[in-house]
């Protein structure tokens, strides 16, 4: 088989493809730059937002302060930083809706009145359960004055005589394992996705060109008129897309690397694995992707009459590669063999495994390898079995 | 030497070309001259390989574009219609592209390129992007592209589309060269003038048959016009079957 034909279209739409603005945006900007720069601030904004939640003092403004000064060292020594406020009701409002201030404690009048005399106190907390980032720091305050509350009950019943502890027949311990390192790779588990999505968006505008574009454009029956074989054509076309796919890929990984290592994520003990020698194996696992990849979306392309109808179909189906992905989180997959026949799927598993530094399988490699190639090639064989098809010229 | 043998083709229900014969010899300009709709297009498509007849064969140089459609395109070249070019390509790369496909070593394609830039006098926009050529440039990297491998043959369908008088008269003076230097050429078209100063012979196409061929005097002859605008009115019945672009 002379593959000369095959090189010749190789070279013409990779160096064609070059001088084109769309292609290079989306191959070596878009991708590459926007997925992790945004995953990264991501992260960045979610380890820095838990730090505080735990760690941090909680302000909370207060209206008549004076009224319950014994529940205010309470808070106050649980990590509460009182603003003493002059507030009615109507102005505590006001002051929430306008965000102002973000919780506000209002002690009524009769509060120590019927504190003494062993009627339930109220205490009114202000604050705008929409906005759900203040939701943790208002369960906190809300936790705080009820463990009060509890206190004093258990004082009441010693100087009664009555045990405390047989009126609490259970108690509920809350364990939370949210941990700055469990958010952290749950957005990292975001980023097998982007890759993915960035590797078939580097090579999309190429695929493309080289099919509708150039049946659109009126070259490709000139094309056809070389005695080169029709589908060694599609087979230098795929090639083509299949090497700023890799670019992209490449591009990518490295990107996220970089990006990964400036959040600083030991800071907070997680342990995301995104040194060079992970990088190298996850551009190694997603490689044999890119055939399978460029074959699609070449194929697709192929039965556009025009650019703007296959960049219509095409912004649909690239996004069918991914729905494994999505339900490999929403079900929370873990490896298997029998997941590793799943194109896409099998990637997007073995990236997770070396992201969370965990001891990958070279089974799994192999099938995921193996089968994904041979999927790929399928596919290439069909794409050109499409450009012996006469409809091809429409 | 182009030669088609009762070809047939349809499309769907459609049929396009029925049993069309005609031959056009080395050293001579044939045209092939028809309404809209006729058929010209189908023809030519099927003889340079880009269709495959449903019915008969056609041979470049002896090779059917049946049996041997890689053999018959090496001693084709074809200007399509609309021309076209890659945009982000040079016109010396549009043509050293083709080079390269049809085999040619690249310093032959390059030597190629030159001579064809400056048979087309090509010179001031060779090495610039194909993005902003006017229709004239592009119908001349179009042209030089499809005799880079120095084909026997040339097939041209409706080349004069779009083209102002200055570039006409260009294409013409060409096609007059390569037929003094022993090509076959063959071009589709529905301009009556063209026709009758270029051609040698003609062959007439309507709804899908040959109705006349032959030399142009002999035409005019057999049907009495003495403009061939009148003969080709009366050899397709006044039919035509779109409105004349």
């Amino acid at each position: 088989m002379n593959l000369r034909g095959i090189w010749a279209v190789f070279r013409k739409e990779f160096r064609e493809n070059l001088r084109d603005r769309r292609t290079l945006l989306s191959a070596l900007v878009f991708g590459p730059v926007l997925g992790p720069v945004l995953l990264a601030a991501m992260m960045q904004f979610s380890i820095s937002h838990g730090v505080t939640q735990l760690d941090e003092n909680l302000t909370v403004s207060v209206a008549h302060a004076e009224r319950a000064p014994n529940l205010l060292a309470y808070l106050n020594a649980r990590g509460i930083d009182v603003v003493k406020v002059d507030f009615d009701e109507a102005a505590a409002r006001r002051a929430v809706a306008e965000q102002t201030h973000k919780i506000i404690l209002e002690i009524p009048e009769d509060f120590g009145a019927r504190l003494q005399e062993g009627q339930p106190a109220p205490v009114i907390l202000y604050s705008d359960s929409s906005r759900a980032f203040e939701q943790r720091a208002v369960a906190r305050v809300r936790g705080l004055v009820a463990q009060y509350g509890i206190e004093i009950a258990q004082l009441r019943f010693l100087a009664r005589g009555i045990d405390p502890i047989s009126v609490l027949p259970i108690s509920v311990q809350e364990v939370d394992v949210s941990t700055a390192t469990g958010r952290s790779v749950l957005v990292l588990s975001m980023m097998t996705y982007l890759v993915l999505l960035s590797m078939l968006f580097g090579g999309l505008y190429l695929a493309i060109d080289a099919t509708a574009g150039e049946r659109e454009r009126g070259s490709l029956e000139v094309l056809l008129t070389s005695p080169v074989p029709r589908e060694h054509l599609m087979y230098g076309k795929i090639a083509a897309a299949a090497a700023y796919m890799l670019i992209s890929l490449v591009l990518t990984v490295t990107m996220f690397s970089i990006a990964i290592s400036f959040v600083g994520l030991e800071r907070f003990g997680a342990t995301a694995n995104l040194g060079p020698r992970a990088a190298l194996t996850m551009i190694g696992c997603c490689a044999p992707l890119i055939t399978f990849g460029a074959a699609y979306l070449s194929i697709v392309a192929g039965f556009a009459k025009s650019y703007r109808e296959a960049q219509t179909y095409l912004g649909l189906v690239i996004t069918i590669p991914t729905l494994p992905l999505m339900f490999a989180g929403l079900l929370g997959l873990q490896a298997k063999a029998l997941y590793m026949f799943v194109p896409f799927l099998s990637q997007h598993l073995l990236l997770t495994t070396v992201v969370r530094a965990e001891e990958i399988n070279p089974l799994y490699v192999a099938i995921s390898v193996i089968s994904t190639l041979f999927y790929g090639l399928v596919l290439t064989w069909i794409a050109g079995r499409l450009y012996r098809r006469e409809g091809l010229l429409g | 030497m182009l030669e088609a043998r009762d070809l047939s083709k349809s499309f769907g229900a459609i049929k396009a070309v029925r049993g069309v014969s005609f031959s056009a010899r080395d050293g001579q300009i044939t045209g092939l001259l028809g309404p809209n709709g006729a058929g010209k297009s189908t023809t030519l498509r099927m003889l340079y390989t880009v269709l495959k007849p449903d019915a008969g064969d056609a041979f470049i140089d002896g090779r059917s574009v049946r049996d041997e459609p890689l053999a018959a395109r090496r001693a084709l070249g074809v200007l399509s219609h609309g021309a076209g070019v890659y945009n982000h390509l040079t016109a010396r790369e549009n043509i050293a592209y083709f080079g390269e496909l049809h085999g040619m070593s690249r310093s032959d394609r390059a030597a190629r390129a030159t001579e064809l830039v400056e048979l087309l006098e090509m010179q001031p926009f060779a090495d610039r992007l194909a993005k902003g050529f006017s229709q004239g440039q592009r119908l001349k990297t179009a042209l030089a592209r499809a005799l880079v491998h120095r084909p026997r043959n040339l097939l041209l369908d409706e080349p004069t589309n779009g083209l102002d008088v200055m570039a006409v008269r260009g294409l013409r003076k060409l096609l007059v060269q390569l037929r003094e230097a022993g090509h076959c050429i063959l071009f589709s078209s529905h301009v009556m003038q063209e026709v009758d100063q270029l051609c040698d012979e003609v062959v007439v196409i309507a709804g899908g048959q040959v109705v006349a061929a032959g030399a142009l005097a002999d035409i005019r002859a057999r049907t009495g016009n003495r403009q061939l605008e009148d003969a080709f009115v009366s050899l397709t019945g006044g039919k035509s079957e779109g409105d004349p672009s």
